[in-house]
């Protein structure tokens, strides 16, 4: 019996801590814990791009899903608070309209990659050029990729100001502090001193 | 097998060299504040545990450990007993890429810049969970400002590492120490002045310290997200602020005063006479200083108020960087002396 290498076993405990949690993230019935289990599926999977030697993905994958994404949606499904009685037990009911669609995307998968790829003993190393991962990935996007790169860049600038002008009121809609105003205020405007004659004690 | 096992053994040493002198400094740093604070008010701090008070940290620490571990009536047990180890893990882990001196790193890997900022973007989980599992209202409160508050320093903080690696042209952590060799006058403090403010600001930010401690503001929402934890819990989540306190401060000398570099290199004469004195001493100093400052600004500085702090974030120190990354390009292009000269 050969050993068998430690990255695998380090490969194979991400790879089985992703697919419980992502279960896990379906079949938890409490909206708040089912975003924890997608946060930790999230690192579970950045740790296999970590062993495929991508670190950027990787860590980009921490910093912008985990980092900033999930905080929103936790932060958005602590406040709306959903009662917990009324959403029993809806893992079953749906399981196996998920099923289909999991078979089905399965077997896309064996289709686009061949067959071999699904075998227990082969790694998804060696699919990147060694090097720093970042420089590479920079010198693609900005020299073969430049266009496609500075376009999705401008889809997501025409996504930020849509988002801000829809919900952004104009200013004689609300109340907003001028600050300049109140930086420049002086005494004389707010404090009125009024000078009032003392009245005799009558007896 | 057998010299991977080596390799994991070797490596767990590594480990405890590391943490637990951070855990004893993470200790005085407290023992530091109290003292300090004691001191600007006119006060004496402890004197009472050890010679001048000085073990008073491990009797706090113990103290602590004996008390009674309260977990509040229709909480998540579960979550309300890892929110502490979700806040101190990113702060521990994120000492696996910090350089003490030339070489001396447990991993010494190139993304080490993406690493600290993708651990620390982590350490805002702590303190969500914190609040959300303790059913309190005050501790749900004190978790929303903190979850908008990081998110928001955290685009600050992010561009002006942007400035760093622009500068330094490597997202190692050794390298970019090393790009900063040769003088005083080589740190980056000096041409990326308004990011090592802006860095400096968001690290206080980020760590949730006074004056942008609005998540615990004691005066409105009692203590924020640690109200309802009592001995170990609370041990912890204090442990993790003041680790990331340290953290912050090596990060500031490492990416702007030079790191373990000596600060009268090449100066001639004063340079051989300091010669002696190790990397990491300097490094060690630098930190001190940045800490006293932590310090000194609780004791100084009243409390923002939240629109305040939001405005700071938002509409001065982003565009700040922004503006500056611009410049900085312009002087890396026009090889400006005497830093981006070739």
């Amino acid at each position: 019996m050969n050993p068998i290498p430690i990255s695998m076993l380090i490969f194979y405990l991400f790879a089985g801590i992703a697919v419980l949690s992502a279960i896990m993230v379906i079949a938890s019935n409490n909206p708040v814990r089912g975003v924890l289990f997608l946060v930790v599926t999230f690192i579970a999977s950045s740790g296999m791009w970590m062993m495929a030697q991508a670190e950027f993905l990787s860590l980009i994958l921490v910093l912008v899903y985990v980092g900033a994404v999930m905080t929103l949606f936790l932060f958005v499904v602590m406040m709306i608070n959903i009662e917990l009685t009324s959403q029993k037990r809806k893992f079953s009911y749906y399981l196996p309209f998920g099923a289909g669609i999991i078979l089905l995307l399965v077997l896309m998968m064996l289709i686009a990659l061949h067959p071999q790829y699904f075998s227990f003993g082969s790694m998804p190393s060696g699919v990147l050029p060694k090097g720093a991962n970042t420089e590479l990935l920079g010198k693609v996007l900005y020299t073969n990729y430049a266009y496609p790169f500075i376009v999705a860049g401008v889809l997501l600038l025409t996504a930020i100001i849509a988002a801000i002008s829809l919900v952004h009121r104009r200013p004689r809609d609300c109340k907003s502090q001028q600050v300049t105003e109140q930086i420049k205020t002086r005494r004389e405007l707010r404090v009125r001193i009024v000078n009032l004659p003392s009245e005799k004690k009558e007896d | 097998m057998f010299d991977q096992l080596q390799t994991l053994i070797w490596i767990i040493i590594k480990i405890t060299v590391i943490v637990l002198p951070l855990l004893i400094l993470v200790a005085y740093v407290t023992y530091a504040e109290r003292k300090v604070i004691g001191y600007i008010q006119v006060r004496v701090g402890p004197n009472r545990v050890g010679l001048k008070g000085l073990l008073q940290p491990f009797a706090d620490l113990i103290k602590l450990v004996f008390k009674e571990i309260v977990v509040p009536s229709r909480s998540n047990p579960y979550l309300f007993i890892i929110a502490p180890i979700l806040s101190l893990v990113p702060a521990l882990i994120a000492w696996a890429v910090v350089p003490f001196s030339d070489g001396l790193v447990l991993s010494n890997i190139n993304a080490g810049v993406l690493f600290l900022f993708a651990v620390s973007s982590l350490s805002v989980y702590g303190v969500l969970v914190a609040g959300w599992a303790s059913n309190s209202k005050y501790a749900m409160f004190g978790a929303l400002r903190s979850a908008a508050q990081t998110v928001s320093y955290e685009i600050a903080m992010g561009f002006s590492l942007v400035g760093v690696l622009m500068a330094a042209g490597s997202m190692n952590l050794s390298q970019i120490v090393a790009a900063q060799s040769g003088g005083i006058w080589q740190w980056y403090f000096l041409p990326l002045l308004p990011l090592f403010v802006v860095f400096w600001i968001s690290g206080i930010a980020e760590t949730n310290r006074a004056p942008f401690d609005l998540v615990e503001g004691e005066s409105e929402i009692v203590a924020g997200f640690h109200v309802e934890y009592s001995g170990v819990g609370f041990a912890l989540f204090f442990l993790a602020e003041y680790a990331s306190m340290v953290l912050i401060s090596v990060l500031l000398s490492l990416f702007f005063l030079g790191g373990w570099l000596s600060p009268f290199e090449g100066i001639p004469g004063i340079e051989k006479l300091f010669a002696w004195i190790p990397g990491f001493a300097w490094l060690f100093i630098k930190t001190a200083f940045f800490l006293f400052v932590y310090i000194w600004i609780r004791a100084t500085f009243p409390r923002y108020r939240y629109d305040q702090l939001m405005r700071l974030g938002w509409k001065v120190l982003i565009p700040v960087t922004l503006v500056w990354i611009a410049v900085l390009g312009i002087l890396i292009k026009c090889h400006c002396p005497p830093w981006f000269a070739i």
